[in-house]
């Protein structure tokens, strides 16, 4: 079973959950941490691991060939991107910008624009006893993380059978790299605090995850802070509440220090019981 | 000689549009003629990256060899621009269109490189 811990806002606790869950449910059986987000995957800070398997991921993108160019203006008319323009002496790719769709390459007449990779990003595989660490981490000025996330979630499907139990930490927001990691869980944890503005991301959120047809839960983190409008949302919206992780200090130093938080603050490895249990039971219905 | 400009309007007493790729309009003016005539840029917009590279298709569409504008051109644009041959001319800002005009006659705004 896949399990997306998503949220709407920045900084809720998407990585403090995902790793502290996967963590405590390692000790009982074999689990899987991917961590999707791939713009900063931090969970394995969090984790020391030995390395199982490692490669360099590569997306396609147009280069240009002066030789067979007639400067027809094909390429710069098909892409939707503007990732092609004609300046008269030559045709300019500016490989950012392009979403690897192969237009221009296969629409060209003359067979000018080919196909050919670019470095992307790395997939990291590392494990530790019971604990399977996937992590995406995109090169610095690569601005398209949805291929990367694409891969490594392959990756996942390669190497683990559906029944094994995948937490998937998500990037933040609800843009094409959130989608991207949300659009095939079976189950979507959505990570907020209590706050004005938890609430309104976590509105965006839940709104962006149904429309994928996701069942989803939220877990509060930081719960004493703020105010109970999320809880009144979640209510009257019927979205179960998994847990509330407590405002803790204490939880807050150990994340600083790049520490599990569940081994030094009982408040909150009690709730991250509560959310590996709410996990086993979906994992049960799903089953039966 | 064909001149651009980036204007928030289509006369020439219009204000400049500081922006290169998201300005609302390229005025391009042809000292031979005299005449001016406009591009409505205002389709980028909705354009969520690559706004500079469809700008400046438009901008070589009208068949200008020099762009004023007011604060200069991104990375994308520049090098497209570099590349083009279209000379930039920057810090016409706050000025109306024949002003940007005057003070690019007379050799008063900085060229971009």
């Amino acid at each position: 079973m896949r399990v997306a811990i998503a949220s709407g806002k920045g900084g809720t606790g998407k990585t403090t959950v995902s790793v502290n869950l996967a963590d405590l449910l390692a000790q009982h059986r074999p689990v899987v941490l991917a961590d999707l987000d791939v713009e900063e995957p931090n969970s394995g800070l969090f984790i020391q691991a030995g390395t199982v398997h490692q490669e360099a991921v590569h997306r396609m993108v147009p280069s240009w060939e002066a030789d067979q160019c007639t400067f027809c203006g094909v390429c710069q008319e098909v892409c939707q991107f503007n990732a092609l323009i004609e300046t008269g002496s030559e045709v300019m790719v500016f490989r950012e910008l392009c979403h690897s769709c192969y237009a221009c390459s296969e629409l060209c007449p003359v067979e000018a624009l080919p196909m050919t990779p670019m470095k992307i990003g790395d997939l990291s595989h590392r494990r530790t006893g019971a604990l399977d660490l996937v992590q995406g981490c995109l090169d610095i000025g690569q601005e398209q993380a949805v291929p990367l996330i694409a891969r490594t979630l392959d990756y996942l499907g390669e190497r683990f059978s559906r029944d094994t139990l995948i937490l998937c930490d998500a990037p933040p927001g609800t843009a094409c790299p959130m989608i991207e990691a949300v659009k095939d869980a079976d189950f979507v944890l959505l990570v907020t605090e209590p706050t004005p503005f938890g609430l309104h991301d976590l509105k965006l959120a839940v709104e962006t995850v149904r429309g994928l047809g996701r069942p989803c839960a939220v877990v509060i983190n930081r719960h004493g802070l703020g105010n109970a409008d999320v809880e009144a949302y979640c209510r009257q919206e019927g979205i179960p509440v998994a847990a509330r992780l407590p405002h803790s200090r204490e939880a807050a130093r150990c994340y600083a220090r790049g520490e599990r938080i569940h081994p030094h603050v009982p408040e909150v490895a009690a709730q991250l019981e509560m959310v590996a249990e709410f996990i086993q039971r979906i994992e049960q219905e799903g089953a039966a | 000689m064909k001149i651009a400009f980036t204007s928030q309007g289509t006369t020439p007493d219009a204000l400049m549009d500081p922006r290169f790729g998201r300005t609302a309009f390229l005025l391009v003016y042809d000292e031979e003629s005299g005449q001016y005539e406009h591009c409505d840029n205002r389709q980028v917009e909705g354009v969520a990256h690559g706004a500079a590279v469809q700008t400046a298709r438009r901008l070589f569409e009208m068949g200008a060899q020099v762009l004023v504008t007011g604060n200069g051109p991104g990375g994308n644009a520049a090098s497209v621009l570099q590349r083009s041959g279209v000379q930039t001319f920057i810090g016409a800002g706050g000025m109306t269109v024949e002003r940007a005009y005057e003070a690019w006659k007379s050799g008063k705004l900085q060229r971009f490189e």
